[in-house]
């Protein structure tokens, strides 16, 4: 029988993987991005640049952030291997 | 109807996407520990997906201020398309091995061989509860992404019909080709819908914050655009800086958190 403890100790792990997980940089950058829209709500024209612009950060920084280091093996893309199927 | 067009694409895509990986573990479940508990688990799962849609999607629709549940399922857009955008750049850039459906099947298949044999028409709680598991987590977001899109824009029921006519599609095309779901573009298919959540998220944290897109739904167009630049920059520079460009033949992953 699982205790009401265990439920919400399950809901809230549930809710941390998936919001936080193996790559926190995006709760983080969506945070960043929802208040920065918020505090420029009345300044649409530097608005519609502001919060594109961040989300282009954060998904850059991120994407950088989580590149391979050091002289590890190589991981060729699949799929753009000629020989398979499906578009690169 | 821009916005429309784009969140059946969005959803439809990001259904696909799941529902290969849930009927990766359907199959592999069928084949070792018999058909009639796997269906019966998926089938459990998808139900409790149904009641939790209507369960919560309604009342969300309903009872939230629009605008409130704009930023906060804005948000929750981002979380996705960031982090589906970031897993798909280093995948196709090399840096991050590629999600390899057949060797999940084949580890699964092992993994549920090895244990007591079940009879093959009876019940058999450890596949029933495989499928029910594979079926429930892997819906679970494509019900995150149903409620987030449908909730904002009031278009619930185009979302859902959506989710569910890809995957009935993925079960018809799975049931064809059973054991050849590697062939599914995974990544290709991860990349566009991490584009598209991240426009919408970026488009409704804006719309309710309060301050509006020129063109409105048009705008929307020009986010993914400008996404799928950033994007394709990025993994063309990734590919640049790979740490050992001599290296050999590509390794994959076998079972990872999505």
């Amino acid at each position: 029988m699982v205790s009401p403890k265990q439920l919400v100790v399950a809901f809230g792990r549930f809710w941390w993987e998936f919001l936080i997980g193996e790559n926190p940089d995006a709760f983080v950058g969506a945070v960043v991005i929802i208040a920065a829209a918020l505090l420029l709500r009345h300044e649409r024209d530097a608005a519609i640049v502001v919060v594109p612009v961040l989300a282009v950060v954060a998904l850059v920084g991120s994407a950088y952030r989580g590149r391979k280091r050091g002289t590890g093996k190589r991981m060729a893309p699949r799929e753009a291997t000629p020989t398979e199927p499906g578009p690169s | 109807m821009t916005s429309t067009i784009i969140l059946v694409l969005a959803v439809f895509g990001a259904t696909c996407v799941e529902a290969v990986e849930a009927l990766t573990l359907v199959v592999a479940s069928g084949t070792t520990r018999g058909w009639r508990s796997a269906l019966e688990g998926a089938a459990s799962a998808l139900v409790l997906l149904v009641v939790l849609v209507a369960a919560i999607g309604v009342p969300l629709v309903h009872y939230v201020p629009i605008d409130v549940l704009r930023v906060v399922i804005g948000g929750l857009l981002l979380v996705l398309g960031l982090g589906w955008l970031r897993k798909s750049i280093l995948r196709a850039s090399g840096h991050k091995a590629l999600h390899d459906e057949d060797l999940i099947y084949a580890n699964t298949v092992a993994e549920l061989g090895s244990g007591d044999s079940a009879p093959r028409k009876a019940r058999d709680a450890i596949g029933f509860t495989i499928a029910f598991k594979g079926v429930l987590l892997e819906g679970t977001e494509v019900l995150l992404i149903v409620l987030s899109l449908g909730a904002s824009s009031h278009r619930l029921g185009l979302a859902a019909a959506s989710a569910g006519a890809a995957a009935i599609l993925v079960t018809a095309v799975g049931i064809i080709v059973a054991r050849q779901l590697r062939e599914v573009p995974e990544n290709t298919m991860k990349l566009a819908v991490g584009v598209m959540l991240t426009s919408f998220g970026v488009f409704w944290v804006g719309e309710g914050s309060g301050f509006h897109w020129p063109g409105k739904d048009l705008a929307i167009l020009v986010l993914i655009a400008l996404f799928v630049a950033v994007t394709y920059g990025s993994i063309r520079y990734l590919r640049l800086i790979l740490p050992n460009p001599s290296g050999s033949a590509a390794p994959v992953e076998s079972v990872e958190s999505h």
